[in-house]
This record gives C-alpha cells, structure tokens and sequence, in this order.
C-alpha cells in the first residue's frame, strides 16, 4: 500500500493538517503536500481513466508532466477541469472531482472498451466510424461523446478575476532549480533587471531531493542562502508558481503565474499572465525522465523513478511496501537508496545495462540492494495495480526468468532536457546518441532583431545532468547572457560540487529488446490517450512515416500533457521501424503553451463590460435615456430603434420609417466617417482617391462618391463637400472612417508623396444629426438662427451658421428620399442642438429614428449600402452606378482594374429590384435558381438578395439583389429557394420603390 | 511580435502597435498597363524565404508608413527606413551583403 512515512519529508509541516475531499470522500493531508502526494499518502492510487480504454491510471510523475491524476478542481462558478494532482498545493477543505468515468471511478463501464481494444487500432476514429455514413451522427457520435472527453466544462460563469502584465527585462530566467538560481545570481551582480520564474512552489528543483552537495554544503541550505542574496538584489525579481509558457519573435515571452490557486478563498487575481519582452532569455527548465516501455507499465503502481524519489524525500510518502526499480541509466539507483533508506523494501534493482552502473550501483549494493544486470521487465502481474513483475533478459524475446512480488514499479529510461522554450521560436535541437537525448543545437538559436540568438539553455535544460555540470554551464550562459547584452561580469571561482563517477545510458526503446508484438501490445507509450508502442509501429507500416503524420494518426502526443512523456520513446519507435536514425525522423513541433494556461489569463481584464473599446456619439446617453435598442457598428453602438411602451421592434421600426415620410425624424448621424483633405493638391488627390471628378466641385456644394480599391471593387462611398478652394470634407461610412484614412495615408506617404495634401480624419470632433421627412424645413425655421429656404439652401448645398445659437455646418442631403438636412455641430454641442431640434419639432410629431428604418428608407429609394449591396467582389457598374465614374480623368485608384475582362464582362450579376408575388419579404441572402445543377450537384444561381424588407410606405415586401443581366430582364419572375423549403418567386423591377423622379427631397 | 524601429518617430514599435502592408517598392501599373504588368503590379508577389523589404505602418503610433528590411526566417532586421524612397538605402543593402554574402539579391 502507499503511505505516509513516519519521518521526514522536507515540504511538509505535520504540524498543519488540511482536509479535503475528492468525490465527496473526506481525506487528510498537510501543508506542503500535493493533492497527488497527499491522495498517496492516504492509500489513493487509483487517479484516473485513460481517454480512449478508460483504463484505470495511477500517478505516475510528481510534476507539470503528469498525464494521469487529473482531476475537476473546485464547485460552481470556481469549478474547472483536467487539473493536475502533482501541481496541485493542497489547501483546506479542497474539492476534486475525479473524471472520465462512469458511473464512478473504481467500476467504470467504459473500461469495457478495453477489452475491445483489438479493434480500436491506431487510427480508430478514421478506419472503424467511416462507413455507414448515417452511423455516425446517431451511433458513433453520441457512443463516442459519452465515453470521451476529459472532465467536463464548467457550468457557470467564471467567478474569478485574471489580469496581464507588460514588462521589460533583460534577462528572463525560467526555472527556478540550481541553473537558474545560480545564473541569476550571476547576472544580478552584473546589474542585469532579472526575472527568474518558476513553475512550482519551491524554489532549487530536483538538487535537494538528489541529495546534492555544493560548496560543501547540502543543497537545501546552499539554495537558501542564494536566495537571500536574490532578495536583496533590487533589479532581481523573482515569481514562485509562474511557469514560462511560451517564446515568440524578438525576445517576447508569456509567463503564466498561479497566483491564488494554493490559497482557499484568496482575494485578488486568479492567475496573471505576463507579457514579457526579454532582452534574452534563459531556460533553465531542466529536465524529465521518460517511461520505459515493458509490457504492463500503465498499471497504477508503475511511476516514474525520480517521482517515486520525490514523494519519499520531500512529501515523506511511498507508493508501496516493495518498490521495484528499474533503469537504463544510473540515476534509478538514487530512487532505490531514498527508498531503502526510509525503511521501504527494494526487491531488486532491475538495471538493462549488461555492465550495470557506476558508484551509484555500488552504493546500492553496499546497502545490501540486489542489482540485476542486463535485465528487463517482462511483463507485470495484476489487474488494477501492480502485484508483480516477471523478469527476463533485455537482449531476449522475453522468456521470463525470474517473479519478483512488488506493489510498485519505479521506472527510468533516462532524462530529456525541456527544450520546449527554446524549440517555440525556431531553436533546433541536435541528438546526443551518448546521452540518449536531444539537446539544444548552440549553433542553431532562435534569432532575434539582431540577427543572434536570443534564447540560452543551461543546465539540464541544456543536456547537462550531474550537479557540478550543471552549475558550470548556468556560468557559462549567464556569462553568454550578459555579454550580449553588452555588461561584462566578474571572473568568479567555479562553484565545487560533488560528482559520483557514472556508467553511460543505454538506449532502451522496448523491454525486451526484441519484443514480440505480444508484448509490444502492451506496451504504453501515451498514457492519457492510450497510444502503444504497437500502433506507432502499425502507423508507420500504414504509411504515417513523417513523425507529424504519426502523431495525429495515433494521437501521440495529443493528450493534455502534450507528449511530455512519450514523444521521445514515440519516435524512436517510429525510427526503428522505419529503420531509421532518430535524429533523421526528427520531433514533432513543440508549441506553446509548455503546459495548459487558463482561458481567463489570456482574455485578461478584457471581459464583460472590458471585453472590447466601445465607441459611442456624443449622444449616446440620450439614446440610452430614451430606451434605444442598440446594434453594434464597428466598435461603435448605434441606435437600431426607439420602442415605444407596448411596441414590438418590428412596430417601433414601421412607426419610425411613417415618422419620417410623413412628418419628421431625427437620426443621430455622429458615426458618419469625416476626413479632411486639405492642401493645393487637395483636388487633384480626391480626383484620384473617388471615382467621380471631384476637382470640380464647387466650394458650397456637395457631391455623391464612390472609392474603389485598386482592384477596381467598391470599398466606399458618401458625400463629398468643399470647404474651401484647397478643403475637401470626405463623408465614409460609419464603419469605414478608419480604413478610408488609412488608405488615404498609405497613397499620400508613400505613392505620391511628393503631393502637398494632408489628410485628418475628425470623426469625432462632431456630432451630426440628420433632420429628415416633410416638416424638416419647419422644425428648422421653429429653431431659428439660419436660412434654410430652398432658395438659400438648395438640394446639396451646405452652409455655416447658427442653429439656436449653436455655431453648424447644415449639409442638404438625404439618404431617405425626404426634404432632408444633416447638421454639424462641435461634439461638445451635440446635446444641446438634440435637445433643441425635438422641442421645435414637437408640434410636428418629431421624433427619432434607428438605423433599421434609415436602412428601409433608403432601400425603398433603391440606395445601395456598403456592406449590403457590396462585398469585395462587386464594381460600381454592377450597382448601375456608371454615371459616378468619370469618363473624363486619366486616372483614379480602381480605374485600370475595372477594365480587367471579368470585371467589364457584359453578363455579370447587377442591381435589380425584386418584388414578390405574393407581396411578403424575400429570406435575406436568398439565390435565384436556375435550370440544371453544377460539378456539385447543386442548384445552378443566377443572382441573390443583398437587401430585404418589409416596406411600411408600400405595405409590402421589397428587396434589392443581384441578378445576371438584371437590368435587362425587368418583369421576369425568379425563383428563391428559401431555407425553409419555401420556393419564394419575385419580379425583377426597378430598385427605385418609392418616388422614382426624387421629387420629395427636391422641394 | 516583432519589434521595429519607426524612423519617422524614432520609437521602437512592438507589433501591436503595427500594422503590415506587404512587400516594398511596387511599381504601381495604372491605366494604359499591360494586362500582365497589371497583374504583376496586384498579384503577383514573391514569398521569400530570407530577405525581404516590406512596408508597416505605425497605426498605433504616429501613423506613418515605414518600409523595413527583414528576414522572414531569422526574424534579423536590417533596418527600417522611409517610405518615401524607390529602393533601399545604400547602408541597408550595405547591411544585408555583410550578414549575407551568400545571398546575391538584385533589388529593382
Ligand atoms: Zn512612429
């Protein structure tokens, strides 16, 4: 059984008892132990259920590694999954869920999967679900949906906050071990701003648990004493819990920091997510131990032999009373003398190596521990945990020599560096065959401005494994670190540590070397998604030979842990049976996040009311006060319509629409795009931004104008009006004003620079109003202040004055066909100028309107609409708008690609009408049909709907749309097929509905 | 996340701050242009690996447009320039030959 030991334990306080619960089970634990430490240390050993067999998973690392022990953390609104146990700083009254099962974890019915494992080969989900096509949705799907997943998603509202920090450091240093320390240290004397960061609680890593000696001392005091200089170097900063998440281009990294997860009802932040910007960057992440691959190692009980160490030294838990170690590397023997020194029985130490290990091996034997050579595991005994291990040689087929009785397997095949942080940005790695790891490449870095690498590993990170390698080459890249950023450091002493004489590492990929595929099959390589050693090698003989096409073929690696533990004995398997060098198959891609960030650290503040900027007029608070339904334009809000008590949307929007055709209504028009273009070049630069010949517009009067993009489609439109002799004000849509004066900028800085013109966009700068529908004139005159007869104020004139007092620019245009006039005032007077213009229009009935019925009124006059009847792919031609396009220039931006073929072709889809026969409303994007079907078999088109709606003015449905040779075919009938099964039918006819000549605006 | 030099307000612009205008020095093709140099001119771009001259702009900034020298795979830059210019300056080319010799580019 696993227990708690009656002495030691060097994180633990047995002074402080925690209780928490996990499926509603009550245990106990201490402070300094991990839900993983503290579930073994209770007799807990069963963690989990494997995603695809839901076989049942014990712990098997003590770290950000762990595949198995996840588990749902908190209730309610704090609830999240797939957390992991040995990341896990156990707290009081701590809540977990176990997962992946049903309907609880000791009997689960999906395990019954396991047994059909044999037909749930690598590539399941591609081969077994293909055919029959309508099994999948109701069969295989929802089988599949019940059964998979990981933890479920939360149910509520994260009731947590999150936040970001932005920094600038020279150095940041991630991980928090001896490497890191002491390269901090280092570059800290050299008045380097440092930030050393690292992922778990405890700072000093795995040095103290291996009983490292440095400067004579034990490593514990020696990084204790580290750590008080750190303190006291002000331009060190350094984050216990905060993981380095990812590198990205010229020095940027994310951090991620668990700020108040180990704390019970903490206030503040959840989790922080900094936004580094690094000088350089050190990693100084270490190193994990990989699995070896014998039949039966994913029973609980099989755990990794570092981890096992872990748990005795610092949580003062063993897994199990007979601890089998096994190893191809001398490190394993550390685990083994831990446990026989803490009184745990070591049945035998089970070494590949013909020629066993080095001092650490004769260590174990002085101890009296039995070292097996040249021997493997064969397979294990036991059902739901470990019971036993056969024994045979590791150069054999695996006849069995030997039973050994064991409640626990502690397995090494020896330590990967983490390269992920140097991999993210284009770091590559070399293949050290001594070693048996990839490690850093020096001479291949990610590059950063300067065209040198910008990202340094040191220690284990860097392939290094012995403590006194380790210290001397966080030296060696603090040295590197700090010269590159131009600072120089003082020669300093090597720093002494002790160093046992080591036997090399043996590349071990299966046990028994030569495995029969009877035991491959059982064989665990991927622990969480149930990938074997088996199905890599049936990926590769199916021809998933790229180590990328082998991992999603199987899922190696796919799992949360991202490959942590099987990606390098995945690939050697997939090298072997390609017959391949490892270096030659190469990795999969490493990507950040190293391990999985939360989704409130990466959204940040930016949630709620924060998610985004919002834009509003100057009016906004008017709108609000009068119960306006808002719809979002661009990052602007604007009204879409003003119910009344007791009205429906659609009600409010037919009353707005007869507001303005028979009385009168007022639009906030604030959002309208205005640009100035101003300069002596001024008329030559519209001439060429606008399709229409803008040069000679008279100062006084406006114009209507299109802008196309070079490639000749519609981008813009709106009206033009000159200032002055050198002042053209630009009208853009609401959504366009920032991408019109970008583009303005980007001709005028860097086509014709040489131009005198300077362009400014002051959209902001007032609030515009639009006074629409038959009683405009009146509600002006009751204002007061300006001439605004027809005699003084013609149709698409403007002029300065004064409006109640109000200094205005009065434009007389219309968008809805009315007697109309859009007034700008300074955004501060906007209020005032609202607020005066509905107590004049008052006895006329005045009243405002939204942007749906600006959008049917100008419908009913057949006025296109940016984003309606265009879409990128649309020529003014198309909309019958030749007569905006000069005939008389030699030039505009969009001219030479309207002369494109495909764009001047006589047949293309353009602007008609479209009136039903039935007099009801057109589904919105709806496509006329025509005879015979497409490559696809579908229906062949010949035009769609752009703009539907219901006219209240003609009491009855109108649409614009798009038709092949519309124009030419006024009166005949198209079919639309709606969504709904119905077939609508609707005449082609003019697109001007309502009042044709433009009588109404012209009095 | 790039970082790059504005050199029209001297601040060195995270990416953010930044938005990309594709390759530098275009020759525009209007009216009267050939239907292949017309497409040349919209089209046709190279992509490639190593140097390459392109234009940001420093939107968030001080809006003006930049042109900036680069290599699409070490991210080095050798230099950010106006974009009021036909081809790079002398000391930008200058640049690219000492940290490429091996790369003999014809700039048009
Ligand atoms: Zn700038």
């Amino acid at each position: 059984m696993s227990r708690r030991l009656s002495q030691g334990g060097r994180l633990i306080d047995r002074s402080r008892t925690f209780h928490f619960t996990v499926d509603g089970r009550r245990y106990g634990g201490f402070a300094g132990d991990t839900l993983a430490s503290a579930l073994l240390a209770s007799n807990r050993t069963l963690m989990g259920r494997s995603f695809k067999y839901h076989r049942p998973r014990g712990v098997v690392s003590s770290g950000a590694e762990e595949p198995n022990a996840l588990f749902g953390l908190g209730t309610g609104d704090r609830f999240e999954p797939n957390q992991r146990a040995t990341m896990t700083e156990l707290y009081p009254d701590l809540t977990a869920l176990s997962q992946n099962r049903w309907p609880n974890l000791e009997q689960d019915l999906g395990g019954l999967i396991s047994r059909a494992a044999r037909v749930l080969p690598a590539g399941f989900y591609y081969k077994t679900f293909l055919r029959p096509r309508v099994f999948w949705k109701h069969v295989y799907e929802p089988v599949i949906r019940a059964l998979a997943g990981l933890g479920h998603a939360p149910a509520e509202k994260d009731a947590d906050r999150y936040e970001h920090f932005n920094v600038t450091v020279d150095v940041l240093i991630v991980g928090g071990g001896v490497a890191g320390l002491q390269a901090a240290r280092r570059a800290g004397a050299a008045g380097l701003r440092v930030l050393l960061v690292e992922q778990t609680a405890q700072w000093g890593g795995r040095a103290p648990v291996d009983g490292a000696v440095i400067e004579g001392k034990p490593a514990d005091a020696w990084i204790t004493g580290v750590l008080s200089e750190l303190q006291s170097m002000p331009n060190v900063h350094m984050r216990p819990r905060t993981m380095g998440a990812g590198v990205y281009d010229h020095g940027y990294a994310l951090v991620y920091e668990r700020v108040t997860d180990h704390v019970s009802g903490a206030q503040g932040p959840r989790h922080r997510l900094w936004r580094v910007r690094a000088g350089r960057i050190l990693t100084t992440t270490g190193a994990l131990e990989r699995p070896l691959s014998f039949a039966g190692n994913d029973l609980p009980g099989v755990m990794l032999a570092g981890a096992v160490r872990d748990y005795v030294v610092n949580h003062a838990v063993t897994p199990g009373e007979r601890v089998l170690v096994v190893t191809n590397n001398d490190d394993a023997y550390r685990t083994a003398l831990a446990l026989s020194e803490a009184g745990v029985t070591v049945p035998a130490i089970v070494d590949a190596r013909p020629g066993g290990g080095g001092a650490l091996a004769e260590a174990a034997r002085s101890a009296g521990l039995r070292v097996l050579t040249g021997t493997a595991i064969a397979g294990l005994s036991g059902k739901r945990h470990v019971t036993g291990a056969a024994l045979c040689l590791q150069d054999g087929t695996g006849e069995v020599t030997e039973q050994i009785a064991c409640d626990t397997v502690a397995m090494s095949g020896g330590w990967s560096p983490v390269v992920h942080l140097w991999s993210h940005c284009g770091g590559k790695l070399t293949w050290d065959v001594d070693e048996v790891m990839f490690r850093p490449d020096p001479n291949r870095p990610p590059t950063g401005a300067d065209g040198r690498g910008f990202v340094e590993a040191a220690g284990a990170a860097n392939g290094y494994l012995a403590t006194a390698d380790i210290l001397g080459d966080a030296d060696r890249a603090a040295r590197a670190v700090t010269e590159a950023l131009g600072r120089s450091l003082d020669d300093a002493p090597a720093l002494q540590a002790e160093r046992e004489e080591t036997a090399p590492i043996r590349a071990v990929w299966t046990m028994p070397e030569k495995a029969p595929v009877k035991l491959r099959e059982k064989m665990w390589l991927d622990y969480q998604n149930d990938v074997k050693v088996s199905d890599v090698a049936l990926a590769a003989q199916e021809g998933f030979e790229s180590v990328e096409h082998a991992k999603r073929y199987t899922t190696l690696g796919m799992a949360t842990d991202q490959g942590k533990l099987s990606n390098i004995n995945g690939l050697a398997i997939l090298a072997d049976t390609l017959g391949a060098e490892i270096p030659a198959v190469g990795t999969t891609t490493f990507r950040p996040p190293y391990t999985p960030i939360s989704i409130g650290s990466v959204a940040g503040e930016a949630r709620g009311d924060l998610f985004q900027p919002i834009r509003r007029t100057p009016l906004h608070h008017l709108h609000e006060a009068a119960g306006a339904v808002f719809e979002p334009v661009g990052h602007w809000r604007r009204p879409y319509v003003f119910p009344r008590d007791g009205e429906t949307v659609a009600q409010a929007v037919e009353r707005e629409i007869l507001t303005v055709r028979h009385k009168v209504g007022l639009l906030d028009a604030s959002t309208l795009g205005k640009i100035i273009v101003k300069g002596p070049d001024a008329g030559r630069f519209v001439d060429m931004i606008y399709t229409n010949k803008m040069s000679t517009l008279k100062v006084g009067r406006c114009r209507y104008g299109l802008m196309c993009s070079e490639n000749g489609f519609l981008m813009d439109d709106g009206v033009v009006a000159r200032l002055d002799e050198q002042t053209f004000l630009c009208h853009t849509t609401s959504g366009g004003a920032d991408h019109i004066h970008a583009h303005m900028e980007d001709w005028l800085q860097t086509e014709w620079w040489d131009w005198q013109v300077y362009v400014a966009n002051v959209t902001e700068q007032y609030a515009q109003i639009a006074v629409a529908g038959p009683k405009a004139r009146e509600v002006l005159e009751t204002v007061g202040g300006m001439d605004v007869s027809k005699d003084a104020m013609a149709f698409m004139d403007w002029a300065d004055g004064a409006l109640a007092g109000i200094p205005v620019r009065v434009f007389r245009i219309s968008f809805s066909g009315e007697l109309s006039y859009e007034i700008a005032v300074p955004a501060s007077r906007g209020e005032a100028l609202w607020q005066a213009l509905r107590s004049a229009g008052e006895t006329h009935g005045i009243a405002p309107y939204g942007t749906e019925a600006l959008h049917v009124l100008r419908a009913e006059k057949g006025l296109i609409m940016i984003g309606d009847e265009t879409d990128g792919t649309v020529v003014p031609q198309d909309l019958g708008l030749d007569w905006a396009i000069s005939k008389k220039k030699d030039d505009f931006i969009g001219m030479r690609g309207q002369q494109r073929r495909e764009l001047s072709r006589p047949d293309r889809w353009k602007l008609v009408g479209l009136e039903t026969l039935s007099g009801g409303v057109l589904p919105d994007g709806a496509y006329a049909v025509e005879e015979g079907r497409n490559a696809n078999g579908q229906r062949n088109v010949q035009g769609r709907v752009t703009s539907t709606y219901r006219s209240p003015t003609l009491g009855r449905g109108i649409a614009m749309g798009l038709v092949r040779n519309g124009p030419d075919r006024m009166g005949e009938v198209l079919d639309f097929p709606g969504t709904d099964g119905v077939v609508h039918r609707a005449r082609i006819v003019s697109p001007a509905f309502y009042d044709p000549e433009g009588e109404r605006q012209n009095v | 996340m790039l970082i790059l030099h504005c050199p029209c307000c001297g601040i060195d612009a995270d990416e953010t701050e930044l938005t990309p205008g594709g390759t530098a020095h275009l020759k525009r093709e209007g009216p009267g242009s050939s239907d292949e140099a017309f497409e040349r001119y919209l089209f046709l771009r190279e992509n490639p690996r190593g140097v390459h001259f392109e234009r940001w702009r420093h939107a968030h900034g001080c809006g003006k447009w930049f042109h900036a020298a680069r290599c699409t795979m070490t991210l080095e830059v050798f230099g950010t320039y106006s974009a009021q210019t036909h081809a790079p300056p002398r000391e930008i080319l200058d640049r690219i030959a000492e940290r490429r010799p091996q790369e003999r580019r014809e700039v048009a």
